[in-house]
């Protein structure tokens, strides 16, 4: 895998380490110990969950998306969630197609030596573990799973859009018309509101989501939030990283490096 | 007051005397028509035709399916999205997967699984509004 991330040291550090002396403890064998590091990457696949077993609360999905990495023009994640998600962009009326991900381009205005710089980052639901869309469903189809995914559940959703309104980062979208091209693994349809899963069907099967995937720089990362092992939780705790509208106490789960 | 007594009072007999005055009628009806027949029987309304691409063994006996696959499905489904619970026994797309009809690949479309036995008891059938009824679709969505 060639993760365009700099090289972890601690990482390196444990690799030797197990080659040296670890084998007491159990990990006879080098190759399964190798793959055990893979585990480690920037990118590691969740274990798929049991069948018959819940989400478990200890976890909290979450992303870390590096803006500085995120190529201007580049749309690949936006392609693979709607491809993953069967969000087609041929309704009706294109101002009504859904948005699940969308580009942000902001240019610093303010005078200095950074005026005119463009930073693109990619927007979607926040995951929030406060999200105010749970809070104002009318119904309580908006709801957070156990491991912290923000979901909207069809068979209650009644099409209010008060949680579109609720939330600030214009993160869910309507269906307007009729659909019949749905992934059967992610069902929607007219009159609910939806937005992004987090790919929790791809999480459950122990994949990635799309977006994360598909990213040619390696822009985003993907993993537990209360794992401090993890390579999310510890380069959220080695680096400057930002919630995006920290003031509103949300305490979103995508959070995002070099804004 | 006295109009509203007297209102009241001469309800029931004007009901008397608006169902007595039918009361020929009825049995009339009842001399002429033959044997009465009712549904259920198969011989007022054809039952459904019904073609499986897979048959074989369903996750239960096909009594207990035909009374109780709504409240199976109702319940995975909560399971499934409030618990994240997968891989249970019950699921929508498990359903599809088996019945969906051979030439069609749909549930949905005449004389296709769940969309002729709903029509022949007349009860609407709401989950295909949103989830896809053909076995083994690909979703296009957005060409990358």
């Amino acid at each position: 895998m060639t993760s365009p991330q700099t090289p972890d040291n601690a990482r390196r550090k444990f690799i030797a380490a197990a080659g040296a002396g670890v084998a007491g403890l159990g990990f006879t064998a080098i190759a399964p110990g190798l793959h055990l590091m893979a585990v480690g990457e920037a990118n590691a696949a969740p274990t798929p969950r049991k069948a018959g077993e819940p989400a478990n609360p200890a976890v909290r999905w979450g992303l870390l998306i590096d803006a500085n990495k995120c190529a201007p023009g580049c749309t690949k994640c936006i392609d693979a969630c709607h491809t993953e998600n069967g969000v087609s962009a041929n309704l009706p009326d294109p101002r009504q197609n859904s948005q699940w991900i969308r580009k942000i381009e902001l240019v610093d205005r303010r005078p200095g030596k950074t005026r005119g710089h463009v930073t693109q980052l990619p927007m979607m639901c926040q995951h929030c573990a406060e999200p105010p869309c749970v809070d104002v469903c009318p119904t309580g189809a908006s709801m957070k799973r156990a491991d912290g995914i923000v979901l909207v559940d069809r068979h209650t959703c009644i099409g209010c859009r008060y949680c579109m309104m609720a939330c600030p980062y214009k993160a869910r979208s309507f269906v307007h018309a009729p659909l019949n091209d749905q992934n059967p693994e992610v069902p929607r349809g007219k009159g609910c509101v939806e937005s992004c899963t987090l790919c929790v069907h791809r999480i459950d099967k122990g994949q990635q989501p799309a977006c994360v995937e598909s990213c040619p720089e390696g822009a985003m990362t993907f993993g537990d939030l209360n794992d401090a092992d993890s390579a999310i939780a510890k380069r959220i705790a080695s680096v400057p990283t930002t919630q995006v509208r920290a003031d509103l106490r949300l305490n979103p789960g995508v959070r995002y490096e070099g804004l | 007051m006295n109009k509203r007594e007297a209102i009241f009072s001469a309800f029931p007999l004007c009901l008397c005397v608006s169902v007595v005055r039918f009361v020929p009628f009825a049995l009339a009806l009842l001399a002429v028509s033959p044997a009465p027949t009712f549904a259920g029987d198969g011989t007022r309304t054809d039952k459904p035709v019904i073609e499986i691409a897979k048959p074989g063994k369903c996750i239960a006996p096909a009594e207990e399916m035909r009374r109780n696959h709504m409240d199976m499905l109702k319940h995975q489904r909560d399971r499934t999205l409030r618990l994240g619970i997968r891989g249970e026994p019950v699921t929508l797309n498990g359903c599809i997967e088996c019945h969906a009809s051979q030439k069609t690949g749909s549930v949905l479309g005449e004389g296709n699984f769940c969309q002729s036995c709903h029509a022949y008891a007349a009860v609407k059938l709401d989950c295909f509004e949103c989830h896809q009824p053909k076995a083994g679709f690909k979703a296009t969505g957005v060409k990358p």
